[in-house]
Formats: structure tokens, C-alpha cells, sequence
């Protein structure tokens, strides 16, 4: 059954754009996209990168094992720092995500053309990072086998999740924003399955891709069906960009802790999200592009324009902490005041400046289109922005808990050798999921690039 | 070494050609056989205990006879009776044994020292779980400290000594039966001439009337008594003031002024329970009209009883013997010159105001020094106390308690000079430890190693059980009969529990096998010692026996007052302190006393005592060597440095710790730690004191500077505290913010009299916030709250100890402290007000607050922690699964968690001491206080039984139960004229971070002060 192409299949030719290299057909883009996965192969750089990859998550294994066996005890947490680096982690991961949805959905409905070749595997990052992320809720529980005490199940004794806490409320963002993700991402590939089923050589990858492809015959009533889902989709995915890390915030404002309890979280938190989301987009598209030889598809444009996004989001995130500062002593509250000068002066004053640094000092020089349009310098910032976003998380959960009211429980956290190796392992496990996704799926939306094919002849045309 | 013999090659040769019997040889030195080998050999291998001549390997035959024998005599067993001890219970005496209810049995804790702590023990279903004070001993009063809350984990101890032991191998107490029998043949034929007994100090009347028939009977024979920290000094200067031996205690209820010469009396030593609670019961203050007492505090180590005191002055020890002096001259103490040093190290004015307000309150005054202070120093207090008139009202002197008062160091030194002269054949050593504690001079375990025949009589298989022919496990007090006496005399009883766990045997039984009565029992001496007192017809006697047992304690028999005079020429006849040598201002000293936790090292193998951190310091599991904050700047060191101390040539290497307060120019050190052979939880914790501790200077020596190692040694602490220098002087920075924060508040008396409302809360900060969910209604029904009156705290820690016992809080151990996950429910926090020269000191006592608008529950997402009608904050463990939000939105953090499985699961032994009301919490969980709960619950089932309410008082929580000064008060808030309602509606009554709208349930009662307006501080 193949699927029927368009008419003037191997005629068009689009002159190209600034998103899109010159020269390309409707044959040619799919040619390009689709033969990385079936007939490009395995290469020994990918053998060895999957390798590290799987050895880090064997190294995650090992940590989740000797966890599970012992405790949470394995870790730094004490009181009073009862979080350390899994709920740093957590909320570096969900952050993560965001920038794949906001790239997917948010920018589908503001029609952006520039989101086309960057939107499939900034999706699939979208899900991988919620993997990682989910693990962390139910790894940092002192009896993760009852988990499901935090979902309403009809229990015998009648006893419901408690719907005052925010980490209930946790359970049901995340939980909403993995399965719409995985949704949009598997709504997404049909047709391009469909598409490598048919260039398909081999019955396996034929009945394989077949499946999954759910009978998709490119008809036009199928595409109407599928844009109106798509549309749906997104309507439903694009506030998830902003709920779920508002949520997350909640984990903190909820508290009085002072550093937790404040009103400016959700906006800031989501801001740092999509700046962490589109500093990892970067992060994976610029070696992905040198690899595979993606430059017509991954433009500078493209780049510039995450680029763009990551000054805009990061500007939000260094207004947050200028207000937070500042807040803290305009309320006149001794307690925050105190944690605020704690931050900066106490025992955790190198990790707020090295924050300061990364996140707030370094990224200004996005400013400068030359480094924004440069993929090697682009990629460096990558780092230091999700660096930054990292130790911004770590910085509120600890710096917040080592010293709060009582000076007499004061204390300090020290991160343990399990720490690091369960969240180099979710690392890991990022990566394995991300090199098994590019060898096995197109990871960029070939329809979609079909579509700006045609769109930009159009333009050029007219 | 340098008088080593060379190897005589000859003798190596010889013995290579005799090499048929030696083919494989390990050194020169086995080969040529000398004597350095042998010695090298013992070394390593033990020499003693000698081992005995095993059994030559049985045959078939006789195998098979012996089983024969063995079946019959088996069945010869089950003809035995026992004898039938009866043992009383205290309250509510049950018909019957009903299963679930635990019943109160009245005892006695006998103290290394001497006397004995009055105990009411919780016994299930006979199981003895919970130590609680006995109201009717005069030493309690209800009341316990840290040690007797701990006793009962010392019966439970998986490492006490279960075995009868003889050369090493395992054998029974029959066959030391035998010996003893021989040993009473030989020693009556030869007067007991070499026979020599050592015993801690006795005064249990049964067993000194025991030993004082045997010194009868044998009249060669010696009985040696030695404890390392006693009250040796005191005696001395007693006998040095009065000629004789006095026992002498304290009514701080009656004492308007105290001053103490380096003395930490609050629940420490001797009557310190009973201490505490009267000198709490003369500040207690209900309104502004209310006065207390002033009580001035001299000491060189910062202890809690100088961070109760008005005024406190850090002076190094042998500057306090200069204070004394120049004191007792000021009070008029006759023939006694002030010396040249008198005002040392004391601010202008300290004396005068001292002496005047001394002057004023004649009769009225209580002057005492410490045990770590020379006898003269004692003498000079004494005679103080004569001079202005309060021997006999508020210093009361009595007979001995002590059944035969001797200077104990005199003892132990003539023992060991008499063992290392070959005149002791046979030493009997009862409880103690002398191979680890004796003064390091004397040599002990060498000299003991010359006794031909040692037999010992000991808790644990301890350094000097280990050096020993014969060693029987001895009972735990809760297990066999005894008696004692209380800190005034009152003989009181001590009552077994329990059967011994492991047939351990008491001294009375090994006492009386050699007086040749072996077949009777603890039970019929003590027993028959009573009878024989006389004070009760012998018709009654059985009903006064049972009066006895239930009470605890012999009604009347506290000695009377003694009226003494002091001896004219005393003064001129005062021994001369050895220590005072060469103690300038400028030279180091290092003062000994002993550990707050472990004590000399009897408790050291109690894992609740090695967790509970110290007063003031907070340290667990480890001792240190105090110093100032000036004396760490001089020797160069910070926290944690190990130091070197050389005393006469022998070295200790101990880790300082810089502790605010403490007195320049001298290290404390404690005793207790550093024990080889004290069990699995003692082994390897802390440094041994007594390796450096000397008899001739047993409070503290003159050192030169300690040198600096390089080495650093992990202390841990519970809290931490970080110094810091600012703006030129060191500050401490979690005091600073607590009194930035208003959690400790403060006044002086008169401040407090001008302005009673001074702790109160602004009201902005106490009025209810609007709240988005409906309030509960907290008008009806019991509310319980809880009410802590920090004028009375003297953070001497035994609500953190009972707390442990009642709610089977778990272990941590040492690792685990260090990375913050103690345990414990309740807290004794500590803060210090001004230069950390010589700060002011406080204490803030930290259960669960049960907020009504508690942070922790609406933040757990399972509802693990919910609030009960009743204003509980509850904890449901098994609905618990661990995210650990409520301890981070805890404003007072009290909250723990199960960050592994900290719970002994496994040591059955340890199944014994667990409260079974309470669950044993396992890995995962959240805990923390929950106001004894299942002590609240089970009063209002007992109540709704009886068709009644809870009457105020009926619910007593274990930290309150255990609080020497009763400043935890808890109860019914819905009752206005209940206890706590009372102390609530004080104006001094105030709760912490008021302005988070918690509305904690449990409050603070505000501190006040009481200083000499004549003192510029």
C-alpha cells in the first residue's frame, strides 16, 4: 500500500530560505531525513556515544538498586535539608521539557515556519526529560512502593491523596504533561512512519513501522482528520507549557519557608524552564547538524532564533532574582532578609555567585547576533545556561533549607557519591533514549518539511 | 629500649641443632629463647587468664554413662523449687496480672559513687520498659536524671557478660562455689592474710554489714573501696574541718544565695536530682511579687549549673582555690590570710558584693565546692558555711552514708602497692573497673597481674573482668535484691524486676558463699538484715517488709542533723594543695571531672547515653578537650585539632573543642571514653582521660602547652555552631540570630517586676489570620498543650533520655549524627548571650509544637500528619511514605525521618526495652513527638471506663514525668483551672515565631534572671 505522493512529486524545487537550504524537493527532503534511519546505518560514533550512554544507565541501575535496598539514606538529605538533588533534579528535567512543547505547540499556533525542523526531536527531548524527571519523585520517597498512595484510587479504607499539598497536585501536572507529550509526539510521526514503512526494504522494519503507522494512507480526509488533531493537540498542549511548571513551583511557594514562599515563582520558574528547555534544544541540535550533515535544514536561523529565545527567557529569569532580592528587604521580613544575605554571603555563597555567573552574566552575550549565529559558541552557552538552571534549583531548595527559623537546627548539605551517580544516570538515560530515537525514528518531521518545501516555493513564487 | 639484650648467637645455633623440635621458627629471638621473646609472646598472646587443663577426650563408654546420668538427673530438676521472693508493685495494684497493663515497681539505682536514686520501674506483662522517679525517695521526688532513664537499656544490653568464666573458658557457678569454699578453709586458717576485696564505694547496709562480718572474720584480710569520681576531696576537707567523717547535703528550697567553687550540682553526682528540683522550687515565679534566689557560680569548665547562675566567672581551677581564700577571709573565717593571687582573673567588686549579699542572707547561704577542687578548698566552703551560720539550716551534716568511709585514693594506692609487693594472694574484685579507671600512676593492671588469684564479680566481660582468673556475671540492679542508701540517708530498697537474664549473680550471694552461707539468697539477706534493725515488731514485720518494697524506701531512717563545730586550729592544719604549684596566670592546666553522659564510664556502652549530646556542647559519641576561645587562639588550634597532652610523661592525644565560657589557660578533659573492652557501642568512642590522670592530682594538674599534632578528628555535634569574627571580636552566628528572632526572652528580676509583660507577643502577631479552610473548633472536648518554663529548665537533658525510653526512639550512631539525622523528639538547644569569654547561656527545650494551623499537614500529600480533635498533631506512620515536605515546612524543625531502617530490628535482647504501646518505626517514616499519645489515650480509656473526665495531673507526659525541675507542664487547656492553664495565663508565657500564625500548642515560660545590683558586669 504506498502511500500516494503528491502530483508534482520530483518537480517542485524550492529556492530555499532562510529556514531552509536551497535546492530541496519533496524527494530530496525525504530522501535526506528518512535515510538516516534506513539506509545510513550505524556509525562508530554512535556506537560509541550509545555506548557511554548505556553505560551511564547502568550506572542509574546500580544507584536505583542500592537505593531501593537502603534508603534514601544513601544520599546527603538530613534534616533539615530534606531535598537535595532529586528534587533538584526533578525540577531541572520537567524544565527541560518545556522548551519541546513550547516549540511544538506554542509556536504551531503562532504559526511559526522556523519551529518545523526543530520540533520533532525538541518533542522527543520533551519526553525523555519527563522520564527522567518522573523518576525522581518516586526515587527520593522513604517507601517508593507506595506510591500510589498519592493517586486517587478507590481505596477500601477510603482514604483519598491529600488535595491541599502541592504534590499532589504534582501527580496530576506531570502526569497530564507525559501523556499529552507522548500524544503529540505519536500523533506527529503517523505520517512519517508511514512514510518509512513504505521506503522500507526489509519485512521487519515493514510490518514494525506498518504498526505503528496505524494504516495512515495519506488520503486527504486523512489529512484533514490529522490537522484538526494536531490543532487540537497543541490547544491542549500550550497551556501545559505554562501550568506544569507553575506547579512545580508550588512545591515551594506552597511552603513558608522562607526563599520558598514567594508569589514571583510560577512566572520565574516557568521562565527558567523554557530557558533551560531551548539551552538543551541547542545543546542536542548543533551536534546533530554536524553529524548528519542536517545544515539545510537546522539553518543559522534557527539557531539565532533559540538563540533569541534564551536571552528573552533568561532576561525574565535574572528580573526574578533581582526581585527577589529586592523583595526581601522591601517586606522589611527579618527572615528573608536573612536568607536572602545567607544566599550570598553564607556557606552556600559560591554556588549563588557561580549561578550568577552562568546564568545571569555569560548568557548576556546572546546579546551579540555574531555568538548567537555562531553554532559552536551557541553551544558552549548551552552549557552554562543549563548549568546555571541547575544550580538555580539546587540554590533554592538548599540554601532555602540549611537555615531557616530555628538557628539550632541549622545544618549543611553534603551530596554523597550516590547523588552524583543517580543523576548522571538520569543523564544517561536522557541519552540512550535520545540516540535510540534518532537511529529508529526521523527526527526530523519529514511531512512537515514536505509542507515548507512547498510553502516556501509558494512564497517564491508569488 | 635500651637495657635490650643482644641475641646470644650461641644459644641460636644451639637451638638450630635442636631444630627437631622447633622446624619452623619465627624469629632469632624464639630460637635463642629469651626472655624478651617470652614476654613478646605473652603480649600477644594472652598469658591470662591461664587456661585450664581441657578434659581428656571422652571414650564411648564413659560417653554413654554420663548420658545416662545426665537423663537422670535431669529429671532430679523438675523436683527443685524455687523459692518464692514476693515483689510489690507501687500503684494501682492489680488483683491480678492483667495482660496490657504495665505495673510500678519501686526500686533503687545504685551509683558508682555511692547512693542510690529512688525509681519507680514500668514493668509489661514483666518486662521492665520505662524508668520513672520514685515520689517517696528523697533523692527523686518523681524525678530522674539521664542515667536512671538509661538504666533499663542496661539490662537489655546485648553485650553484658551472660557467663561464668574461668582462664578463658566458659564453666558455672558451682565450681566457683567450690572455690569459694576453699578460699574460706585456707583464709580462716590463715586470717584471711593476703585476701584483699575491692569494691566500688558501699552503701547498700545489707552488703557493708556483709562485708564488715567477713573483714570479722578474716582480720588480715583488707577491703579496699575506690570509685574515681567521688566525693575524695570532700571527705577530706570535711575531716580536715570537723575531724571526722561527715556526709553533708543541701536545702537549695531554703537558700537565698548560693555560690558554688567550681560545684556542678544540678543533676549531676550525689542528690543532684533532689538539687535540682529545690533550687528550681526557690526561683519559680508565678507573679511579679515572687523572689528567687541568687546563686553565683566559680568554675573553670562550662557546665549547666553555671549557666543556671546570676552570675558566673570563669577562673582556671587552681584560681579558684585563691577565690576561696580570698573569700572565706572576707566572710571572717578565722586564721585564713587572702593570698597575693586573690584578685586574679576577678572583676573588681565580685568579692564585696558576694561577701555582703552572703552577710545579709545569714543562715540563708549555701557555699560549695566541687569534686574536681582540693581538699582545702572544701574545708574552706565548709568553714565558710560555719561562719555565716548555714551549717545545720541550709548545709545539713550527717553520718556517712558510706557503710565504711574511707579516702578512697589512699585505698586503691595502698592495694596496688601491697599487689606489687607480693602481699596479695587473692583479690575479689566487686563491680567497677579498676584496670581502666585507676589512677594511671599506680599502675593497676601491672600490679594486678602479680596476684596469684583474681576473681571477679562484674556487669560486663570489661578490661578488668579480662584480667581476671574467674569472672561472674553480676545481676543488673533490676534483677537481683538489694539496698541502699539516699543522698540524706534514707535507706531505700532495691527491688528486682526480672529474674537475672543470664543467672548473673549479686554481690551479696558471692559475699555471703565466702562468709560460708552460699545457700542463701540476696532476697533472705536483705530481708534478714532488715529484720534485724528492729523496726518493726516481728509480728508486723511482714507487712512493714511489703510497706518496704512498695515505697521504695525505709519510712524515717534519714540521718539525723548532725551539729559540728569546726576544729579551732583547723585553718593553720589545712592540707596544702599540691595542685597550686607553680599556677600562674600564664601556665596551662588541664582539669578532669567526669563525662555528662557516660559518667566515669560505667554508661558508656548505653548507646542512648553515647547519642544524647552533651549540654552546652551538644556533642555526641566522643569527648574532648574544652578550651576558651582566647586559650584556642594561643595554642594555635581551632575545633578538632588533636592536641598532645604530656603529664609526667605520660601522653594523651585528645582533639580540643572550643567551647564559649570555659576558662582561659586550661583544657578540659572528661573521663569515661577511650575504653578498650566496654562493649559494641562503647569500643573506640573518645579518648581515655585516665591514661593521664594521676592520684595526687585527681582535680587537675599544672601542664605545659599542649602541642599541636597536625591531626584533626571528627567531633560531631547535634547542633552546629559557627564562630565567627566580626567586626573584631567572635560571635557566634546561630545565637546571634536566635535573639535577633526573639526566641529566647529575657529579663532581670526587676525588669521583670517594673514590666511583667515583657516576653508577651505584639498582638498583631498573635491575632488569627484569615484562613482559606474552615477552622477547627477547638472550644470543646480535652486540648491538650504543653507549657515549658524556661526560669526552671537547667537543661540537664533527662526529658531527652525519657523520651527516648517511651517512644523507642531509635539509634543513630555517630555517622549518621554528623550528617544530621539524630533521632531524638525532644531537644535541649542552646544559645549564648555576649562575649564568648563568658556568656550568658540558654536553653530552649524543642518537642513538636502541635501547631493548631500546623505547616506540615497541609503540605503531605498522603495525609500522613493530620490534626486530631483533640489539637494533636498526629503522625500516621503507615500511611507515611516519606517525602519528607513536612520536615521542610516545619518552622521548628522537630520532625525526624527514617533515612535507613535506624530501628534494631534484629538484637532480640532489645525487644525487651520497647515500650509496646508505641510502634517501632521503620525505614521511610516520619516521626516526632507526639505528647506521649498513648499515654493520653490510655488515660481516657481508664476514664471512660469509670464513666469520668481526665482529672488535671492524670495525663503526664515522659519528658515532664522525667523533669528534675518540672518545668514541663502539660495538660487539658479547655480546663481554666488545670496546671497548664495556669502557667499559660502567666505573663511571662510566650511561643516561638509567633508571627508565622502557627499557633503552636506548645509554650515558653520567659527566663529571668536575678543579679546583684552591686555587680557591674
Amino acid at each position: 500500500m504506498a502511500a500516494r505522493e503528491p502530483e508534482n512529486v520530483g518537480t517542485l524545487v524550492a529556492p530555499g530560505s532562510d529556514v531552509l537550504g536551497p535546492g530541496h524537493s519533496y524527494g530530496s527532503v525525504t530522501d535526506k531525513i528518512s535515510s538516516i534511519v534506513l539506509t545510513r546505518g550505524t556509525g562508530n560514533k554512535y556506537k560509541v556515544g550509545l555506548g557511554v550512554a548505556v553505560m551511564l544507565l547502568l550506572m542509574l541501575n546500580f544507584g536505583v538498586t542500592v537505593l531501593f535496598a537502603i534508603g534514601v539514606g544513601i544520599w546527603g538529605i538530613n534534616i533539615p535539608v530534606g531535598w537535595g538533588f532529586a528534587i533538584t533534579n526533578f525540577v531541572w528535567w520537567i524544565g527541560i521539557g518545556h522548551a519541546g512543547t513550547l516549540i511544538s505547540a506554542f509556536l504551531l499556533l503562532m504559526r511559526q515556519k522556523w519551529r518545523t525542523s526543530i520540533n520533532r526531536f525538541a518533542e522527543a527531548m520533551t519526553l525523555f526529560a519527563v522520564a527522567c524527571a518522573g523518576t525522581f519523585p518516586l526515587l527520593h520517597m522513604g517507601r517508593p512502593w507506595l506510591f500510589y498512595y498519592l493517586l486517587p484510587y478507590p481505596d477500601t479504607m477510603g482514604v483519598w491523596p491529600q488535595f491541599r499539598s502541592p504534590l499532589v497536585w504534582d501527580v496530576f501536572a506531570v502526569s497530564t504533561y507525559a501523556t499529552v507529550s507522548l500524544l503529540f509526539w505519536y500523533v506527529g510521526l503517523i505520517p512519517d512512519l508511514a512514510t518509512l514503512r513504505d521506503r522500507a526494504t526489509k519485512k521487519f522494519k515493514q510490518v514494525i513501522y506498518g504498526a505503528f503507522a496505524l494504516g495512515w494512507r495519506g488520503s486527504a480526509r486523512h489529512w484533514k482528520r490529522y490537522e484538526m488533531a494536531g490543532l487540537l493537540l497543541a490547544g491542549l498542549a500550550t497551556p501545559l507549557v505554562v501550568s506544569v511548571h507553575t506547579v512545580v513551583s508550588f512545591d515551594f511557594t506552597i511552603a513558608i519557608i522562607p526563599g520558598w514562599h514567594s508569589t514571583i515563582f510560577p512566572p520565574y520558574f516557568v521562565a527558567g524552564a523554557i530557558y533551560s528547555g531551548f539551552a538543551m534544544v541547542v545543546a542536542l541540535a548543533v551536534p546533530l547538524r554536524k553529524y548528519y550533515g542536517l545544515e539545510d535544514f537546522l539553518t543559522i536561523r534557527h539557531l539565532d532564533n533559540m538563540g533569541k529565545m534564551m536571552l528573552a527567557t533568561g532576561m525574565i529569569v535574572a528580573y526574578s532574582y533581582v526581585m527577589e532580592t529586592f523583595m526581601a528587604f522591601y517586606s522589611g521580613n527579618k527572615f528573608d532578609i536573612f536568607m536572602i544575605m545567607n544566599r550570598m554571603t553564607g556557606p552556600y555563597a559560591g554556588v549563588y555567585w557561580t549561578l550568577i555567573a552562568v546564568n545571569l552574566v555569560i548568557p548576556q552575550l546572546l546579546w551579540s547576533s555574531k555568538i548567537r549565529r555562531n553554532p559552536l559558541w551557541l553551544w558552549v552557552l548551552s552549557f552554562s545556561v543549563q548549568t546555571g538552571m541547575w544550580l538555580e534549583r539546587y540554590m533554592i531548595i538548599v540554601t532555602s533549607l540549611h537555615r531557616d527559623f530555628i538557628p539550632s537546627s541549622w545544618g549543611m548539605f553534603y551530596p554523597t557519591k550516590w547523588d552524583y551517580i543517580i543523576f548522571v544516570g538520569t543523564i544517561g538515560l536522557f541519552f540512550t533514549l535520545f540516540y535510540l530515537f534518532v537511529r529508529f525514528l526521523p527526527m526530523i518531521s519529514i511531512f512537515e518539511m514536505r509542507d515548507l518545501v512547498h510553502k516556501t516555493a509558494e512564497e517564491a513564487e508569488s | 629500649m635500651k637495657d635490650k639484650n643482644f641475641i646470644d648467637l650461641a644459644s641460636v645455633r644451639a637451638g638450630l641443632e635442636n631444630g627437631g623440635k622447633k622446624r619452623f621458627w619465627r624469629s632469632l629471638e624464639q630460637l635463642a629463647d629469651t626472655e624478651e621473646y617470652q614476654k613478646l609472646a605473652r603480649q600477644e598472646f594472652p598469658p591470662n587468664p591461664p587456661v585450664k587443663e581441657t578434659q581428656p577426650g571422652l571414650s564411648r563408654r564413659n560417653m554413654l554413662k554420663l548420658m545416662a546420668a545426665s537423663a537422670g538427673l535431669a529429671g532430679l530438676t523438675a523436683c527443685t523449687k524455687l523459692p518464692i521472693e514476693h515483689i510489690t508493685p507501687y500503684v494501682r495494684p492489680s488483683e491480678e496480672f492483667v495482660p496490657g497493663h504495665p505495673l510500678f515497681y519501686a526500686t533503687s539505682m545504685p551509683r558508682p559513687e555511692g547512693g542510690a536514686t529512688g525509681l519507680l520501674v514500668k514493668s509489661h506483662m514483666g518486662r521492665p520498659t520505662k524508668v520513672e522517679g520514685n515520689p517517696d525517695h528523697p533523692g527523686s521526688l518523681g524525678s530522674t536524671d539521664v542515667f536512671g532513664q538509661a538504666s533499663v537499656l542496661d539490662l537489655w544490653d546485648p553485650d553484658r557478660a551472660q557467663t561464668v568464666m574461668h582462664g578463658g573458658a566458659i564453666t558455672n557457678y558451682s565450681e566457683f562455689l567450690e572455690l569459694l569454699g576453699q578460699l574460706r578453709n585456707l583464709y580462716l586458717t590463715q586470717k584471711g592474710a593476703g585476701f584483699r576485696i575491692l569494691t566500688e564505694t558501699v552503701t547498700s547496709p545489707t552488703l557493708g554489714s556483709q562485708l564488715k562480718s567477713l573483714m570479722a572474720e578474716f582480720p588480715e584480710a583488707r577491703w579496699h573501696q575506690y570509685t574515681p569520681v567521688n566525693r575524695h576531696a570532700e571527705r577530706e576537707g570535711l575531716r580536715a574541718v570537723y575531724g571526722e567523717f561527715l556526709s553533708t547535703y543541701y536545702k537549695f528550697d531554703q537558700a537565698d544565695v548560693i555560690v558554688s567553687l567550681d560545684a556542678d550540682f544540678l543533676c549531676s553526682g550525689r542528690g543532684g536530682v533532689r538539687y535540682s528540683r529545690d533550687f528550681a522550687d526557690k526561683r519559680r515565679i508565678k507573679d511579679p511579687h515572687s523572689s528567687m534566689s541568687r546563686m553565683y557560680v566559680v568554675e573553670s569548665m562550662a557546665t549547666i549549673t553555671g549557666a543556671s547562675a546570676d552570675h558566673r566567672l570563669p577562673l582556671k581551677p587552681s584560681q579558684i582555690e585563691a577565690f576561696a581564700t580570698a573569700l572565706a577571709a572576707a566572710v571572717g573565717v578565722k586564721d585564713v590570710e587572702p593570698g597575693s593571687q586573690a584578685a586574679e582573673g576577678v572583676p573588681a567588686g565580685w568579692i564585696t558584693g558576694l561577701v555582703r549579699d552572703l552577710q545579709q542572707h545569714r543562715g540563708g547561704g549555701i557555699v560549695l565546692a566541687g569534686e574536681q577542687q582540693p581538699p582545702r578548698v572544701h574545708a574552706l566552703a565548709h568553714a565558710i558555711n560555719a561562719a555565716l551560720g548555714n551549717a545545720g539550716k541550709t548545709v545539713i551534716y550527717t553520718d556517712p552514708i558510706e557503710a565504711q568511709p574511707v579516702n578512697e585514693i589512699e585505698s586503691i594506692r595502698e592495694l596496688a602497692a601491697d599487689m606489687n609487693a607480693g602481699k596479695v594472694d587473692t583479690l575479689l574484685i566487686i563491680g567497677g573497673n579498676p584496670v581502666y579507671n585507676a589512677p594511671a600512676d599506680l599502675e593497676f593492671e601491672k600490679a594486678l597481674d602479680k596476684v596469684n588469684l583474681r576473681l571477679r564479680l562484674g556487669i560486663y566481660n570489661d578490661e578488668t573482668s579480662y584480667r581476671c582468673h574467674w569472672f561472674i556475671p553480676q545481676v543488673h540492679f533490676m534483677e537481683g535484691w538489694s539496698d541502699d542508701r539516699a543522698h540524706d540517708g534514707t535507706a531505700c530498697m532495691v527491688q528486682p524486676l526480672i529474674a537475672p537474664l543470664y543467672g548473673n549473680r549479686s554481690p551479696h550471694e558471692v559475699i555471703g558463699a565466702l562468709l560460708g552461707d552460699a545457700g542463701r539468697t540476696p532476697h533472705e539477706w536483705v530481708h534478714g538484715y532488715w529484720a534485724d534493725q528492729k523496726l518493726a515488731s516481728t509480728v508486723e514485720y511482714e507487712t512493714f517488709w511489703e510497706t518496704c518494697l512498695e515505697k521504695g524506701v525505709v519510712r524515717g531512717t534519714a540521718f539525723p542533723a548532725k551539729a559540728v563545730t569546726p576544729k579551732p586550729d583547723f585553718a593553720a592544719a589545712l592540707p596544702k594543695s599540691s595542685n597550686g604549684k607553680g599556677a600562674g596566670a600564664g601556665s596551662m592546666e588541664i582539669a578532669f571531672r567526669p563525662d555528662p553522659t557516660v559518667w566515669d564510664g560505667s554508661y558508656n556502652n548505653n548507646s542512648w547515653l553515647q547519642e544524647l549530646p552533651k549540654p552546652l556542647t551538644t556533642m555526641t559519641w566522643d569527648n574532648a578537650a574544652y578550651i576558651s576561645v582566647k586559650t584556642a587562639e594561643q595554642l594555635g588550634v581551632v575545633s578538632e585539632d588533636v592536641v598532645e597532652v604530656n603529664i609526667q610523661g605520660r601522653k594523651l592525644r585528645v582533639p580540643v573543642w572550643i567551647l564559649p565560657g570555659h576558662a582561659d589557660g586550661c583544657l578540659t578533659v572528661t573521663f569515661g571514653y577511650g575504653r578498650a573492652r566496654a562493649g559494641k557501642v562503647g569500643n573506640g568512642t573518645g579518648f581515655n582521660a585516665y591514661s593521664i590522670w594521676t592520684s595526687d592530682t585527681p582535680g587537675f594538674a599544672p601542664i605545659s602547652k599542649p602541642g599541636k599534632t597536625g591531626d584533626h578528628y571528627n567531633l560531631v555535634t547535634m547542633q552546629r555552631h559557627s564562630i565567627i569574627t566580626e567586626g573584631g571580636h567572635k560571635e557566634e552566628i546561630e545565637s546571634k540570630s536566635a535573639f535577633n528572632r526573639d526566641l529566647v526572652r529575657v529579663a532581670s528580676l526587676d525588669e521583670f517586676r517594673s514590666n511583667p509583660d515583657f516576653a508577651a507577643d505584639p498582638p498583631e502577631e498573635t491575632t488569627q489570620a484569615p484562613n482559606l479552610y474552615p477552622r477547627q473548633d477547638y472550644s470543646k472536648g480535652y486540648q491538650w498543650a504543653m507549657a515549658i518554663d524556661m526560669n526552671s529548665c537547667v537543661g540537664c537533658n533527662s526529658c531527652v533520655i525519657a523520651c527516648y525510653a517511651e517512644n523507642n526512639i531509635a539509634v543513630v550512631g555517630k555517622e549518621q549524627v554528623d550528617a544530621g539525622r539524630i533521632m531524638q523528639w525532644i531537644r535541649v538547644d542552646t544559645y549564648w548571650r555576649g562575649s564568648l569569654e563568658n556568656p550568658e547561656t540558654y536553653h530552649v527545650v524543642m518537642p513538636c509544637m502541635h501547631c493548631e494551623n500546623a505547616p506540615c499537614e497541609y503540605v503531605c500529600p498522603v495525609g500522613a500528619t493530620v490534626h486530631s480533635p483533640e489539637g494533636l498533631n498526629l503522625m500516621v506512620y503507615n500511611r507515611c511514605v516519606g517525602t519528607r515536605y513536612c520536615s521542610n515546612n516545619c518552622p521548628y524543625k522537630v520532625r525526624r525521618f527514617n533515612f535507613e531502617l535506624f530501628s534494631d530490628w534484629k538484637t532480640p535482647s532489645l525487644y525487651g526495652v520497647r515500650n509496646p504501646d508505641v510502634t517501632v518505626r521503620s525505614r521511610g517514616v516520619m516521626e516526632k513527638c507526639t505528647y506521649c499519645v498513648q499515654r493520653i489515650k490510655e488515660a481516657e480509656i481508664r476514664t471512660q471506663v469509670e464513666n469520668r473526665t481526665i482529672q488535671d495531673g492524670e495525663v503526664v507526659t515522659a519528658c515532664q514525668q522525667a523533669c528534675p525541675t518540672q518545668a514541663i507542664v502539660f495538660g487539658n487547656i479547655n480546663d481554666p483551672n488545670s496546671k497548664i492553664s495556669n502557667q499559660k495565663a502567666q505573663s511571662r508565657n510566650y511561643v516561638l515565631l509567633a508571627e508565622l500564625n502557627v499557633r503552636p500548642r506548645t509554650s515558653y515560660l520567659a527566663r529571668l534572671r536575678n543579679p546583684n545590683p552591686e555587680i557591674k558586669e
